[in-house]
């Protein structure tokens, strides 16, 4: 059988966190938007499997930036 | 204003399903049985496809069915009742897919009742909430059901169905192919069930299968397939109408047969005949078929013909349409008027008008207008009364005694004359800076004119490129013309940040010379050149005294400078081995100014260069505004063309001549290489070249050749160029960046080099050898497309071969990559034309879905930025220090 890869210790995949309810909840709110106006992920996404998201969770993925550093952004997780 | 007093109503959706027979005959107004279309009195025959309940287009006559008049009439659909049912060949596709999932005998889907019933739990779930992934489900669904061979639910086994394009089904029952007949086909699917439609993806309620097979065909309203009355007296009709008379004649034929009991080889005939004519009727691009032809030969132009494509109904006439207020015409060049303007020939100006609103203050100019009429410049074309009526100007008698009928409330459509806003473009539009707002000119003769700067902008040059110009009709438009899209506004490209309107070509020649360091001007020439630039005020204090008062070129750049405005930077002309970071520089390249003044360096493409960011130029924009740089583009670079005049500024074949002595070591060169060159390929045949990694011996003799070959080029440019100095003007408008390069000139005097297709020698032609002139398998440079002469001695016949071999690649490269691009281009600005950026910085979709959180995920834009960057802190640095060194 061959081993089990963890995707989130690739160079290439930025770090990914699951939010907790109330956190998503924070930051929806102080952009103002509902949940399903991010940008969609599914929940059989490798990082999304990696990290243990549910459908209905909030991820937040830090990733380096050309242009900007360090960019921060949402992924609405969504069933499939 | 009107446009917002009526009643509006909102769409709350849009709903897409099938016709179903009985809606088709509810719709219809009429059934449709007759091939005829008029009787011997030219009336259209009832039950014809132009019968009146139809609705007419003749003026005169009233719609049979709403008694409406043909402008008031939107047209009423008809029915045809089809003998026989045939295919719609737009719904094949899913009708293979039905067939293919469901049982032959009793309809239903072909998988086991858990699993139907497991996939109809997950079916509702997914419907709730993500119809998009419903669907894909369904189709996982449509799969699995066609690899199952045997009904699970009657038992009954299951054949292949094989699908030919554009719309006839096989059942392969055992090895054998047995056709499909329509009705067949319409039967097995009114057999399945709506529980299983639903788990197919099928809505049943808005469309049941058995529809896609039809049995009543709708006719479309004559008002779009309208009929033209020749000169002659005779109708030349529609190619629809042709098409559905098509339709009945064989629809007739074949209702005949069947009722006389024919054989079923001439029912089947004339059943695929029609299937053939319904076919074409809604799509004659059919794969598979031949397309149905007018009498003439020419194909029909039915139902998908009318709506695909660039000429079709929704890129033709719905995302583009023909304007009213716009004029197009060839431009040509004026250095004489401003960046921010457009030349309008007079005659264009006569013709587009600008509304303006009668005033007190306004009133007697109005009434000048009035009076001179649509014929006199200025004037104008109609008067809008405030009751809404038009006047139009050509037909009234007394303009002087209309005009003192103007009070203030009344609408002038007045001439467009100099100073009024319009929108300038140049296709393809493929930036924002190919729509830009000029500043109206009105010109004598018939071209539009502009300033050379904006040339790049649009990518325009005048070897016949025309151009369309807009009339902004509204007064926000105009403001936001004017404080948006003017020509100043737009000098920084968004794509990286520079300015896209810059010094081109002999802007940039004229700039080098003018600011050399040898060039000095007398009282005279100076207030001449200030002159042409506008310049009112005093002479600064002349640099040289002795023999007599002298001012530098750079003295007079320094006036047009900002006061403040410090900049260090390197120009063109500057040796790229280092050197020219000081001000001793043997070029003059290192390109200094403080407090306004220009002290060492000269003015080229690194200074004033269009599409060259980080150069004087940026700065001024950034630092000053874009008031100032049109300032100084309107002025500093007029000079630069007056001082070239001044000056001369020419070149021909005695520009790239170089000494016999020059070309006998060009020679020289030339034959070293061709020895080394044969030495490698001697190494190669006696298999004692060693391979570079990773390509063949072969591979590594060609790198190791092209390499030698191209150093022998380098080298006889450097020859040459050793007799082309500065004062050389091809080498100046090589060096300034003016045009052409280093390279061009060494092709034209020292030795053109090796020819290339792909990146290689060239190998291609004959057996083992490139033209018949060479032996076999000959390797030298010259058999393999090296060209020794240059464009001044001109070329052998082998070698005009090789370079037209290598000019002709290039060409189709430029054809292919056009093409691929705009299609990219093309895909890309519809997918992305509705995305914009928020008021909280993010990029959403137009229903609002947030595409990036931040735009370009820093919020920066990139043409006031430092390449992408919102600070460039080296660049802060420099200019401190360089206020530093002041001290």
């Amino acid at each position: 059988m061959p081993k089990k890869i963890n995707v989130l210790n690739h160079v290439l995949v930025p770090q990914h966190i699951v939010l907790s309810r109330e956190d998503a909840i924070k930051i929806l709110k102080k952009m103002g938007i509902k949940k399903k106006e991010l940008p969609w992920i599914l929940a059989s996404d490798p990082a999304a499997r990696a990290v243990g998201a549910k459908p209905g969770d909030v991820i937040m993925i830090i990733r380096e930036s050309p242009t900007a550093g360090k960019s921060i952004t949402f992924r609405y997780v969504m069933p499939g | 204003m009107e446009l917002y007093d009526e009643s509006t109503k909102v769409v709350a959706g849009l709903k897409f399903g099938l016709l179903s027979p009985e809606m088709i005959r509810k719709i219809s107004v009429a059934k449709i049985d007759t091939p005829e279309l008029y009787d011997e009195e030219g009336l259209p025959i009832p039950g014809g496809v132009m019968d009146r309940r139809l609705g007419t287009i003749e003026p005169g006559v009233r719609c049979a069915t709403c008694g409406n008049t043909p402008l008031n009439c939107p047209g009423h659909f008809g029915h045809i009742e089809l003998a026989r049912p045939v295919i719609h060949p737009e719904f094949a596709k899913y009708i293979h897919t039905l067939l293919r999932a469901t049982c032959r005998r009793c309809g239903r889907l072909l998988l086991q009742p858990d699993k139907i019933e497991k996939n109809r739990k997950r079916m509702e779930a997914l419907g709730k909430h993500w119809i998009m992934l419903k669907y894909r489900f369904a189709e996982a669904i449509q799969k699995e059901a066609a690899s199952i061979n045997s009904c699970p639910h009657c038992r009954a086994p299951q054949y292949k169905i094989k699908f030919e394009k554009p719309y006839i089904f096989y059942e392969e029952r055992d090895g054998i192919l047995v056709k499909l007949s329509s009705a067949e086909i319409r039967e097995r699917l009114e057999r399945i069930p709506d529980e299983d439609l639903e788990l197919l993806g099928f809505n049943p309620k808005d469309a049941r299968p058995e529809w896609m097979v039809l049995r009543v065909l709708p006719v479309v309203p004559p008002a779009v397939r309208p009929s033209i009355t020749l000169e002659s007296g005779d109708r030349s009709e529609d190619d629809l109408t042709h098409k559905l008379v098509d339709i009945l004649r064989v629809n007739q034929r074949l209702r005949e047969n069947i009722e006389a009991g024919a054989p079923p080889l001439i029912v089947d005939d004339l059943w695929g005949l029609l299937q053939y004519h319904v076919a074409t009727y809604f799509d004659n691009e059919l794969p598979g078929i031949p397309p149905a032809r007018h009498r003439s030969g020419r194909p029909l132009r039915t139902l998908a013909q009318r709506l695909k494509g660039k000429e079709g109904r929704f890129r033709g006439s719905l995302a583009g349409k023909r304007v009213d207020f716009s004029a197009r015409t060839v431009i040509s060049p004026d250095p004489n008027i401003g960046i921010n303007e457009v030349g309008v020939p007079i005659d264009i100006a006569k013709v587009l008008i600008v509304p303006e609103k009668v005033t007190p203050w306004n009133i007697e100019e109005m009434r000048e207008l009035v009076k001179n009429g649509p014929n006199r410049y200025p004037g104008a074309n109609y008067i809008v009364r405030p009751d809404g009526a038009r006047i139009d100007l050509r037909y009234v008698k007394d303009l002087e005694g209309l005009a003192q009928t103007l009070k203030p409330g009344y609408i002038v459509e007045r001439h467009l004359r100099d100073g009024d806003i319009v929108l300038f473009n140049r296709q393809p539009s493929l930036h924002r800076m190919s729509i830009m707002a000029h500043i109206v000119k009105v010109l004598p003769y018939k071209t539009f004119r502009l300033n050379l700067l904006v040339c790049t902008p649009y990518n325009a040059d005048f070897d016949g490129d025309e151009m369309n110009l807009h009339v902004p009709q509204s007064e926000e438009a105009r403001a936001e013309a004017r404080s948006l899209m003017l020509v100043q506004e737009q000098i920084l490209t968004p794509r990286y940040g520079g300015p896209i309107i810059g010094a081109i070509h002999d802007y940039i020649s004229g700039a080098y010379l003018f600011t050399r360091k040898d060039t000095i001007f007398d009282k005279n020439s100076a207030s001449q050149l200030l002159y042409i630039a506008g310049y009112e005020g005093d002479l600064p204090e002349p640099a040289i005294l002795k023999p007599g008062p002298y001012w530098t070129g750079k003295q007079l750049v320094s006036i047009f400078l900002p006061d403040d405005m410090d900049y260090v930077g390197r120009a063109s002309v500057a040796p790229a081995s280092g050197q020219c970071d000081e001000e001793f520089c043997e070029n003059d390249g290192y390109v200094l100014i403080r407090n306004g003044k220009l002290l060492t360096g000269v003015f080229d493409k690194q200074a004033l260069g269009a599409e060259k960011p980080e150069t004087v130029l940026h700065e001024i924009v950034k630092e000053y505004g874009t008031e100032k740089a049109r300032e100084i583009m309107d002025t500093m670079f007029r000079i630069f063309i007056a001082y070239l005049d001044m000056h001369g500024f020419t070149m021909g074949i005695d520009t790239i001549e170089i000494p016999e002595s020059a070309i006998k070591d060009i020679e020289d060169i030339l034959r070293k290489a061709e020895e080394d060159v044969q030495k490698l390929i001697d190494q190669y045949l006696s298999g004692e070249l060693t391979p570079m990694p990773g390509k063949t011996r072969r591979e590594t003799l060609e790198e190791l050749i092209m390499q030698r070959l191209a150093q022998a080029r380098t080298e006889a440019g450097e020859i040459a160029s050793k007799y082309l100095g500065m004062t050389n003007h091809a080498v100046i408008m090589a060096k300034t960046g003016a045009r052409g390069s280093m390279l061009n000139l060494t092709q034209m005097a020292a030795v053109l080099g090796q020819m290339s297709i792909r990146g290689k020698r060239i190998e291609r032609g004959y057996i083992d050898r490139t033209l018949p002139h060479f032996r076999q398998r000959d390797l030298s440079p010259r058999a393999r497309g090296f060209v020794y002469s240059n464009f001044s001695k001109g070329l052998r016949p082998t070698e005009f071969f090789f370079h037209a071999i290598s000019g002709r690649e290039g060409l189709v490269d430029t054809a292919v990559r056009t093409a691929q691009s705009g299609y990219m281009y093309r895909r890309l600005a519809n997918a992305l034309q509705d995305f914009y950026v928020a008021y909280d910085g993010s990029v959403r979709t137009s229903e609002g879905f947030i595409v990036q959180l931040r735009y370009g995920e820093d919020g920066v834009d990139p043409a006031r930025s430092d390449h992408g960057r919102a600070v460039n802190v080296d660049k802060i640095i420099k200019k401190v220090l360089a206020r530093r060194g002041e001290k």
